[in-house]
């Protein structure tokens, strides 16, 4: 394989995964938080629907983007509000919007399956996009691509090197100690489960405007699912999820090489679109695993890469917290 | 009338409006939504309840999916009451089917033998689905809704495989199905009907079976303990473990008979969405039964219909069928906030 060919495929995972990079990033934001939004795969179905929609009729990208930010928010809205204020089973909720927006995004979507539309267009960073290796893969892409990197590092920087980051990982971890010091928990879970969804929106249309362009049913095929599980495999740290998504986003177009091997020619293509979740599974059983957790504990020095490498979820993650 | 009646009187006006106040907000919102698309509201539910009641073939499909729903709701009452969360129940029912379509296709047996073969291939297929989601969540402590999502997919994958590979229709490759089993027509199936005695009788069996057993028995108490708090009743001496794992092989082997159902009674071949969507919706069903056993048989009914009714609205209307999954989801996301929001209000 030339150079040539490696920068180009590196250049497309960084692309191609840059949705699935917004939507870990948000569910990240609101998991540390403390709010798990399960809803990420309707979530991101009717964003991806809203998106494209808005473009195809207006024409106007900057709306559709956010469009789909407001109904990524719209939903967090409801997952926020249904555990904070009502105290409900935020998995019951969450769930119930991933079929209901899944079934809205192909009610409403139907005059748009299959339309050609607008599109993100190129932009290569003038000057940084000449440098060698670097600028092809890094600065020769588009906005989205660049907000995608741009979210990845505010998010870390924003949680672990700030002030109301560290008052973030506090409503997460203990909400009660960060109500001792002061901290509106209910209130603070509101706005990051709401900016997560925000994200989550924002990560759907750049499907359906960038990576995977147009609508059709059921556009972005469970990748919402996929994304909830790499928070889990990124173990709530923005970096790690991210590159989470990068290393799915590989072993996609791996597998999209694998199709074209004359062994796999009869594998049809749907059997190939399953096997992500294979991967998923798998993924999860590695980093959860009490038996490969002892095994790599043995050692100091490989407890400390296997310690690196996962983590632990937010202490009170899922809980509701009563504020008095 | 004393104070008591008056007190009860409005006590139950009061239930009723909180029950009925969502319903009908779902189907304002509904029928906004047909307004916003362009099309005539009352035309399409209209042709809704025509397309679930017009006629005997149309209550037989709204009776098929029926059983299936409730075969499935009532295995999740099991699961729910161990507190798990059984997503991966879509994968158990086209593990069902595959399990009896294997069997279809390939015994040769007078019909009261192969009835119950078929059925029992179906609930072998489903239960193992289901273990496997259930040792992932209990051995490898992933969590049984991304164990059982992920298996979903893969069910639905070897389904696929098998229809257009090794199960193919002679000749053609095609996503279609594969060749109509080899089974004496009207098998389990009123003449020329998609539902028959059986299934209906083996619906009702399985509903009144769970809720004797999760209301009547030590096994049933020990699963709530388990439910509402596994660390203190593995604490208590209960075998958490076993038992998160038996009620994953129940709800699984309650849903391969539904995928049994859809694939012999139904369809008569393994189709590629043999699980019709009955696993997810039976979620739902049993959210909206509010885990009351009783309840699901009618609010299966419902959904039944609604499904069902449903698929018309794309031929007569150009309205898209997903209309029925917008309406039921609304509908139950609106009692589930309801119930919060009495709760609070009380």
């Amino acid at each position: 394989m030339d150079t040539n060919l490696i920068i180009l495929t590196l250049a497309s995972i960084l692309a191609d995964s840059s949705p699935l990079v917004f939507a870990v990033i948000g569910e990240t934001l609101s998991e540390k938080a403390g709010v798990t939004n399960l809803s990420l795969d309707g979530t991101i179905l009717l964003s991806a629907m809203v998106g494209f929609a808005v473009a195809f009729t207006t024409d106007n990208l900057y709306l559709a983007f956010f469009a789909a930010m407001c109904v990524g928010a719209i939903i967090a809205a409801i997952v926020a509000f249904s555990s904070i204020v009502l105290k409900l089973d935020q998995i019951a909720v969450g769930f119930v919007l991933t079929l209901l927006c899944g079934d809205l995004s192909t009610f409403f979507g139907n005059p748009y399956v299959r339309k050609p539309g607008p599109q993100v267009s190129h932009f290569a960073i003038p000057g940084l996009a000449e440098i060698p290796v670097i600028g092809k893969i890094f600065f020769d892409q588009n906005v989205v691509v660049y907000l995608s990197v741009l979210a990845i590092v505010l998010a870390w920087w924003w949680i672990y090197k700030t002030q109301p980051g560290l008052k973030l990982q506090g409503i997460g971890e203990r909400p009660a100690a960060a109500f001792a010091r002061g901290t509106n928990v209910n209130r603070q879970r509101f706005i990051y489960t709401l900016i997560g969804g925000a994200l989550v929106g924002f990560g759907g249309a750049a499907y359906s405007l960038f990576v995977k362009l147009g609508w059709s049913y059921h556009h972005t095929y469970g990748i919402g699912w996929i994304a909830l599980a790499i928070v889990i495999f990124g173990g709530w740290h923005p970096i790690r999820a991210a590159l989470g998504a990068y290393i799915f986003g590989g072993l996609q177009s791996v597998s999209g090489l694998a199709q074209s091997i004359p062994a796999f020619a009869n594998v049809p293509t749907q059997v190939f679109q399953t096997a992500p979740f294979a991967l998923m599974i798998v993924a999860l059983l590695l980093v959860s695993n009490e038996q490969i957790d002892r095994f790599f504990s043995g050692s100091p020095v490989s407890r400390k890469i296997w310690n690196s490498l996962r983590g632990t979820p937010p202490g009170a993650l899922g809980s509701v917290f009563e504020q008095e | 009338m004393t104070e008591q009646t008056t007190k009860n009187n409005s006590r139950v006006l009061n239930d009723f409006i909180w029950a009925i106040a969502p319903v009908v907000i779902g189907l304002i919102l509904t029928t906004l939504a047909l307004i916003a698309v362009g099309a005539d509201p009352a035309k399409a539910y209209a042709t809704m309840w025509n397309g679930a009641f017009g006629n005997t073939e149309k209550l037989s499909g709204v009776l098929d999916a029926w059983v299936a729903l409730v075969l499935c709701s009532v295995g999740l009452l099991i699961t729910f009451t161990a507190g798990l969360w059984n997503i991966g129940i879509e994968g158990q029912i086209v593990m069902g089917a595959i399990f009896a379509s294997w069997v279809a296709r390939s015994v040769n047996l007078p019909a009261e033998m192969l009835i119950p073969i078929l059925l029992i291939a179906g609930m072998i297929g489903g239960a193992l689905w289901a273990l496997l989601a259930g040792a992932l969540k209990v051995y490898g402590r992933v969590h049984e809704i991304f164990g059982g999502l992920g298996l979903n997919f893969v069910a639905m994958g070897i389904a696929l495989y098998l229809i257009i590979g090794p199960w193919k229709r002679e000749g053609i490759a095609s996503t279609s199905g594969t060749e109509p089993f080899p089974l004496p027509a009207n098998l389990i199936n009123f003449p020329g009907l998609s539902v028959g005695p059986i299934e209906i009788v083996i619906a009702f069996v399985a509903l009144a079976l769970v809720y004797f057993a999760l209301r009547g028995t030590l096994w049933g108490l020990k699963l709530k303990a388990i439910g509402k708090n596994t660390r203190s009743a593995f604490w208590l001496g209960i075998p958490t473990s076993r038992y998160m794992l038996g009620a994953f092989a129940l709800c699984g082997a309650f849903a391969g008979i539904a995928g049994a159902e859809q694939a012999v009674g139904v369809w008569a071949r393994l189709i590629p969405s043999i699980s019709g969507g009955y696993g997810y919706l039976s979620i739902l069903v049993v959210l909206l039964s509010n885990f009351h056993a009783l309840a699901v048989p009618f609010v299966a009914f419902f959904f039944a219909a609604l499904a069902k009714g449903s698929v018309s609205l794309p031929l007569d209307l150009q309205i898209d069928s997903a209309l029925g999954g917008v309406l039921q989801g609304i509908i139950v996301l609106l009692v589930v906030l309801a119930q919060g929001v009495r709760a609070k209000v009380r």
